[in-house]
């Protein structure tokens, strides 16, 4: 132990994101192999949704994560560039313009870039609540506006277009979900090389100062106000980028790219994933697009499992899943990570049934009561049972039960085990 | 780390996306509309109607062409067009051909451009689009294509037969028309005008105005200005909450003239409507639930009351949409190749369930149908709505409303 | 001239109804920092407990009970809930409102489905009270204001003639300072939140009837009530009062008179376009104060944090 202690007693470093190339090698092959392993269209289309959501939420956390700003209207950013590059893409079809498409969102990152310049100039003069309200009012004024400001919004039926008429690009008619996939992550990683880049300059280390101590920044000569008005704009620049790859993707924008539910939600996904973390957001966005789309084809209620997530999430673990992924990296230093295995194991797997079967119950009441008559036999998990008979409801009450009271005594040696891991290994060193 | 939770998600998303399989002798029909969210209860309602419709009416009979079943499958789309269009995706992943959609326009709007992308995009899976409930009018004009069939009567026909109706009342000399500030409260207030100039030129229209959709929390105020202009009759496309809003405070201030309108029952509304909206409620819908037409109606609404107790059938054109479907599959022989069964379509007489043909004209892809103006009473009701006592009954009918309606569709046929 | 008048209480009506929602949420503000995303979602279970007792024991039953059951709940949110996510900061805190919105209108969506509720006026109170001319004034609303009236001045009393109100207004500005001096700060935190919870399960039990019982009423009343306090200034019950009476007449005089905007446009000597129909201007020419009635207090709050940050009463840096 303390042979072992000494190799790795090397201070952990300041910062711990370093600016090395191998997470975004590693991602820029996954991009580029993930449409080999999931090769249907559906996945792609569910792909292609996610990575938009990335990056919408990688510029989201420009805001509240690293600048402090929390924001109730971001949906306006992504959903004016959208409307912008919807417009452009019409004009092109009409006109018959040079404009390879791949160039398209950048068109919307202006534009957004331009709106975020005119609004952050009254809201960024403060954080804190009074950001916060006027961003809330001025979303859901633009959402109103893009009701009855039919000429540019299209109404409640939004504007169209086709992506497939501007010029081909190097032969690429942007016909097949897959060709736009490509493009999407194109953007994606530029855009996130990019923020993360900002993030590293001056002005996004200061806008963690401002964040932080807004008064220690002034008094170190940073205008905060300025800091701040900077972030918004790069964000909003970004959230434009994600409106012009919504517009190339779906082909169509309405009011819901533009309404305050499209904000909250972005605020929901930014905070699932982590806001402390660079990553946060990214893994925010893949496992809210999964949650919304992928189990919303397997039950209704998939909104209730959403809620009691972000819930369970902000009560327990207020970083986030990255924040979750983070709490492991002291014990991997220390050499302790092997030390946690079979604690894991022991309390996990028994939760993971406890919460399974928790909502195996959940969706046989759903079925109990709003089934039709008749109609008693539902599928959970594979299986098919009767919902109105005993026995399921005993089997499942009993298991979940026994998980339960599992989960409960293996939790302490957890905690223990937990302890011991990120307990250095020097002596006398408390963490 | 994170590549293996992207990995670890991606093989959750590849397992739910793949496991439903084409298997050869079940017909799909992909009903992509709100489970969940504030307008769930429509969608699920409507969901309930497909379901039974295709049991009873097709897989009871021994299915179509040699045993095929239909077999409805749910999508929730949120009532986004967003969400509706990764949905339809999804669908067309799983070898669905037929699309059956209905509430919003918006989102109809988004999926009929979609599926005539995808149908010029992809020819080796081309489907067809169902539409069973969304009205604007420019879908089976400006906006039409050859994919895209609705089985609804459209906003300009139930307005014509409405106003039909308001025109025979001789009582009727001034109108208020009042609508969610949406392309569809547009269209209402639209052919409203246009119609009651037509046949009523004497008709005064003292208030032509459209409020938020979905925002308004109060309706006093305009239930003011109605009371205060001294209508006989108010016009409104109102529909779910704004409807039932809009309906409780106009008859709380002290209206008592008919409200003519589209989407006043069911859902709840009946019986929040209960006996205050009694003699003033008036919509316009196609099928007649009461009295029963036939014994065949009947049977199949008790059946439906035997299935799902709490529900009810509010959409008499969901029959008509599944039954039109099984007909088309049975005289095109096939059920994969849409361009033929689409053919078939065109063109179609229909004998209805709930009395009198469905024509499904070629030029616009519309149904022509027999439309009724219902009235919300608890006399002479056989089935009533919501659990409660009341229900709507047929007060008058129009034969083959709009027949010979222009429409400006250029339809393009493959 | 009449019809001002039947405005002027139309607007009192639900302007008191907005000030029986803000003046419970500007409490749990100003004394917590929390913006309580969830408290629509209470006065939506306000309305849906009533329903469920009323149809047992009657509407006055409900009036009684739904409100206790709603400001115990609040009180259990905010020991279990909140005080948690307490230590993480305001923005968890705002979170945990905002999913627990969300799980709330999922919930009653299992309990009483998707429908709406034939939740009704009682017949005792389904009378004309008056009527001037010609616009009848319901009984119902009458009674509206009269229990929000007294709830005003019970809680005016509470908080400024009490031992009770006296800790809970320090406690507002110095948390610390209270704490120090022996008062038991989580359990006023506590008893704030249930009591300011239970408020708004008023508000629901007596708008539901009139308003309508649906899952998506908390969505429909949606930020209007931040607007509220905002506008009044944080902290201040008679901003509170102020901005949900100003928001009240503002909307309903906006929607009882049809102003164009062409007209003020025109008045201010700007002539309508020519061809307004090609114009890309032509919605704005066409939008009419019924159409923007309902963003307009959006409108005003914006402009308020511009110009006066503190709200029209309040004292403190929003």
């Amino acid at each position: 132990m303390s042979d072992k202690a000494k190799t790795n007693a090397s201070p952990m470093r300041a910062g711990s994101m370093s600016l090395t190339l191998t997470p975004w090698i590693v991602a820029a092959l996954l991009l580029m192999v993930l449409p080999f392993i999931f090769n249907n269209n559906s996945s792609i289309t569910i792909m292609n949704q996610m990575w938009i959501t990335v990056i919408f939420a990688l510029a989201y956390n420009m805001l509240l994560g690293q600048g402090g700003m929390l924001s109730f209207g971001h949906a306006v950013y992504m959903g004016m560039g959208g409307f912008l590059c919807m417009h452009v893409m019409n004009y092109v079809e009409d006109f018959g313009l040079a404009l390879p498409l791949p160039l398209l969102p950048l068109f919307g990152g202006l534009f957004g870039m331009g709106c975020a310049m005119l609004i952050g100039a009254i809201s960024t003069s403060g954080a804190g609540t009074r950001f916060a309200m006027i961003s809330l009012g001025i979303g859901e004024l633009v959402a109103a506006c893009s009701v009855i400001i039919v000429a540019f919004f299209g109404g409640e039926e939004g504007i169209s277009g086709d992506r497939t008429y501007g010029l081909p690009f190097f032969g690429i008619e942007f016909l097949k979900q897959i060709e736009v996939y490509y493009l999407i992550s194109f953007w994606l990683m530029l855009s996130a090389a990019l923020m993360y880049l900002f993030s590293r300059t001056p002005v996004g280390r200061m806008a963690n100062a401002v964040r932080d101590n807004p008064e220690r920044a002034q008094f170190l000569g940073y205008s905060s106000r300025w800091v701040r008005f900077y972030s918004f704009m790069a964000s909003g620049f970004f959230c434009g980028i994600a409106g012009g790859l919504f517009a190339i993707n779906y082909e169509i924008l309405t009011e819901e790219n533009l309404n305050t539910a499209s904000s909250g939600i972005i605020l929901l996904v930014t905070f699932l994933g982590g806001v402390g973390f660079f990553f946060g957001p990214i893994i925010g966005a893949i496992a809210f697009t999964l949650l919304q789309t992928v189990l919303s084809l397997e039950t209704e209620l998939w909104a209730f499992y959403a809620g009691a997530l972000f819930l369970a999430t902000v009560m327990y673990f207020p970083g986030g899943l990255a924040g979750l992924i983070m709490m492991h990296v002291p014990s991997y230093r220390f050499g302790n990570a092997n030390k946690l295995f079979v604690p894991y194991i022991k309390t996990l797997i028994p939760g993971l049934i406890t919460v399974l079967g928790s909502a195996a119950l959940v969706e046989m009441i759903f079925h109990y009561r709003h089934g039709s008559v008749g109609d008693n036999e539902m599928t959970l998990f594979w299986i098919t049972f009767d919902s109105h008979a005993l026995v399921p409801w005993i089997v499942v009450s009993v298991i979940t039960g026994v998980a339960f009271y599992i989960t409960k005594t293996t939790a302490p040696a957890l905690k223990e085990a937990w302890g011991d891991a990120n307990t250095p290994p020097t002596s006398g060193g408390a963490s | 780390m994170r590549k293996s939770i992207k990995l670890g998600l991606g093989a959750v998303l590849a397992l739910t996306v793949s496991t439903a399989a084409v298997t050869a002798d079940t017909i799909k029909v992909a009903f992509i509309d709100p489970l969940s969210g504030p307008f769930a209860s429509t969608g699920t309602n409507g969901l309930h109607q497909f379901e039974f419709a295709a049991d009873y009416m097709i897989n009871q009979n021994g299915g179509v062409l040699d045993g095929d079943m239909f077999e409805i499958v749910a999508f929730d789309n949120k009532i986004s067009p967003k969400e509706s269009l990764i949905q339809l995706q999804v669908a067309i992943d799983q070898g669905i051909r037929f699309i059956a959609q209905g509430n919003s326009s918006g989102v109809a709007n988004a999926i009929t451009e979609a599926v005539n992308k995808h149908n010029k995009r992809n020819p080796d899976d081309r489907v067809l689009f169902l539409n069973y409930a969304a009205v604007d009018p420019a879908l089976t004009n400006d906006k039409c294509n050859f994919w895209h069939f609705r089985f609804d009567a459209n906003a300009d026909i139930k307005m014509d037969a409405m106003t039909d109706s308001i025109a025979a009342n001789a009582d009727i000399k001034k109108v208020y028309i009042i609508g969610q500030d949406y392309s569809f409260g547009k269209a209402v207030s639209a052919a409203a005008n246009k119609f009651l100039s037509e046949k009523r030129p004497d008709i005064e229209i003292v208030g032509d105005e459209l409020h938020p959709i979905g925002k308004v929390k109060d309706f006093t105020p305009y239930s003011r200005k109605i009371v205060s202009s001294g209508a006989d009759a108010v016009i409104t496309g109102n529909w779910g909450a704004d409807m039932l809003g809009l309906g409780k405070s106009v008859i709380e201030n002290g209206y008592s003239g008919p409200i003519y309108t589209y989407y006043a029952a069911g859902s709840g509304i009946t019986a929040a409507f209960g006996e205050t909206g009694k003699g003033v409620i008036r919509l316009v819908s196609e099928g007649q639930i009461n009295p029963p037409v036939s014994d065949a109606a009947s049977d199949y609404y008790n059946a439906y009351k035997a299935k799902f107790p709490d529900g009810n059938i509010d959409q008499a054109r969901i029959a008509n949409t599944i039954g039109m479907l099984a007909q088309a599959i049975e005289a095109a022989g096939t059920a994969d190749d849409v361009v033929k069964i689409a053919y078939e379509l065109e063109g179609m007489t229909y004998d209805s369930i709930w009395g009198g043909q469905v024509f499904m004209r070629e030029n616009d892809h519309q149904a022509i149908q027999n439309m009724h103006i219902q009235e919300h009473t608890n006399e002479g009701i056989t089935f009533a709505y919501d659990g409660s006592d009341f229900g709507v009954r047929s007060i008058k009918m129009i034969e083959m409303a709009s027949a010979d309606s222009p429409s400006t569709c250029d339809m393009k046929r493959p | 001239m009449e019809l001002v008048l039947v405005n002027l209480i139309d607007g009192l009506v639900t302007g008191l109804l907005l000030f029986m929602l803000s003046a419970g949420l500007t409490l749990i503000f100003s004394m917590m920092g929390v913006l309580n995303f969830a408290h629509a979602s209470f006065y939506m279970l306000g309305a849906y407990f009533a329903y469920q007792i009323s149809i047992a024991l009657g509407f006055w039953m409900g009036l009684l009970i739904a409100p206790i059951i709603v400001g115990v709940l609040g009180a259990g949110v905010e020991r279990y809930g909140l005080r948690r996510v307490h230590q993480y900061g305001h923005v968890p805190e705002l979170i945990f409102t905002f999913g627990l919105a969300l799980l709330i209108e999922e919930v009653v969506q299992f309990l009483w489905g998707k429908n709406q509720m034939a939740y009704n006026i009682p017949e005792i109170l389904n009378f004309t009270a008056f009527a001037i001319a010609g616009n009848s004034i319901p009984a119902y609303k009458i009674f509206m204001i009269f229990i929000s009236i007294a709830i005003f001045i019970g809680l005016l009393y509470v908080l400024t003639r009490t031992r009770v109100g006296m800790i809970i207004q320090a406690a507002l500005n110095y948390p610390k300072t209270v704490e120090a001096l022996g008062h038991n700060v989580p359990l006023i935190f506590m008893g704030v939140f249930g009591v300011g919870t239970a408020l708004a399960g008023v508000a629901g039990v007596i708008a539901g009837p009139v308003l309508g019982t649906f899952p998506g009423m908390a969505f429909v009343l949606g930020s209007i009530v931040f607007v509220t306090i905002v506008i009044g200034g944080l902290g201040s019950l008679w901003g509170a009062l102020v901005a949900s009476l100003l928001i009240g007449w503002i909307t309903t005089f906006a929607k009882s008179y049809n102003i164009a905007m062409s007209d003020i446009l025109n008045g201010i000597g700007i002539a309508t376009p020519e061809n307004l129909d090609d114009s890309i201007w032509r919605d704005l020419w066409t939008v009419t104060s019924p159409q923007i009635a309902d963003i307009l207090p959006y409108i005003l709050m914006v402009l308020i944090l511009i110009f006066r940050p503190y709200g029209l009463l309040g004292n403190r840096d929003a």
